[in-house]
């Protein structure tokens, strides 16, 4: 398992291996948390859509996968505005992997198979994020 | 029943509509009036995979619309007809006459647009078309989400600088 908070090649301080995205500060958040769990914020780039049209929400994703080299994206609602975006930016880059509705347990993952393939890391991510959703108790 | 919010919105489907404004009013269908998305079915499945399976989403041109708005309005489910702007929705009301409100929920920054409210940014030609849907006696009020205040967007815009035409 590649341990960024112990290999320290990609924690805070690394490249952004991926870019989260969401509404308000839903990204700055979850980021905020695997930084605190893990010591891995900086293989995330935080994004938000807020005070953004569609088309700004597009050129503003697309602008920072371009800078970074980014081809993993995760969001939060399958049909929020972030996923949307990301989805155009898929029609012209075959390259891009979307992961939707993540969630810590999702990015927690991913950071810690940040090395692997994009692809497969992303959905391996996708499967823990998934599988971290229970409910307990009741009657 | 039928259409419970005429919204201006120029995200169109998304999560403040599908989720923010979906769930209080019990939304069963949704209306996206668009030139363009109604003529390209790529951008069609798009906006599906935002919608709930229980939600239906109809298509439409403003032609199409105004056709369909009565069927629409006898629904006896609630709904929600949303347009990427001022324009489609000012051409859209002026060939029906009976929406009487209409809800501005967010048309955010691009070049030539100046701040009006957080969501709100409008270039002259849309501020006076604006006005011009208020002054045709619709009740125009701006609200991202249903918790918020409607605020009158004839407040926010204040009168007509002197000598501008409607």
């Amino acid at each position: 398992m590649n341990n960024p908070a112990e290999e320290g090649g990609s924690g805070s301080d690394s490249e952004p291996r991926a870019i989260v995205a969401g509404h308000a500060a839903f990204s700055e958040g979850l980021v905020s948390a695997v930084e605190h769990i893990a010591g891995a914020g900086g293989i995330f780039l935080p994004l938000s859509n807020t005070g953004l049209g569609a088309e700004e929400i597009e050129s503003v994703f697309r602008g920072a996968a371009t800078q970074h080299g980014i081809t993993v994206f995760f969001t939060d609602l399958p049909g929020g505005s972030a996923t949307l975006a990301v989805r155009r930016i898929m029609r012209s880059d075959a390259s891009i992997v979307l992961v939707t509705g993540a969630n810590l347990a999702t990015l927690l993952e991913f950071a810690f198979h940040a090395a692997d393939e994009p692809v497969e890391a992303a959905r391996r991510a996708a499967e823990k994020g998934r599988a971290s959703l229970m409910a307990h108790g009741g009657p | 029943m039928g259409i419970v919010l005429y919204r201006i919105d120029d995200r169109l489907i998304h999560g403040q509509v599908v989720v923010g404004w979906g769930q209080p009013l019990d939304i069963g269908f949704i209306v996206l009036v668009d030139d363009n998305v109604a003529t390209c079915d790529w951008e069609q499945d798009l906006y599906r995979m935002g919608v709930p399976p229980e939600m239906e989403i109809v298509f439409a041109t403003v032609d199409e619309a105004v056709r369909t708005h009565e069927s629409m309005r006898a629904d006896v489910r609630h709904g929600i007809l949303v347009t990427p702007d001022i324009e489609t929705m000012r051409r859209f009301v002026g060939r029906v006459s009976d929406v009487l409100e209409v809800n501005v929920g967010g048309i955010h920054h691009r070049s030539g647009r100046v701040q009006k409210m957080r969501y709100v940014f409008l270039a002259p030609p849309e501020e006076s078309e604006l006005r011009s849907l208020i002054e045709s006696g619709v009740r125009v009020t701006a609200q991202d989400v249903p918790t918020a205040r409607p605020v009158p967007m004839a407040e926010v815009l204040g009168p007509r600088p002197g000598g501008e035409k409607p």
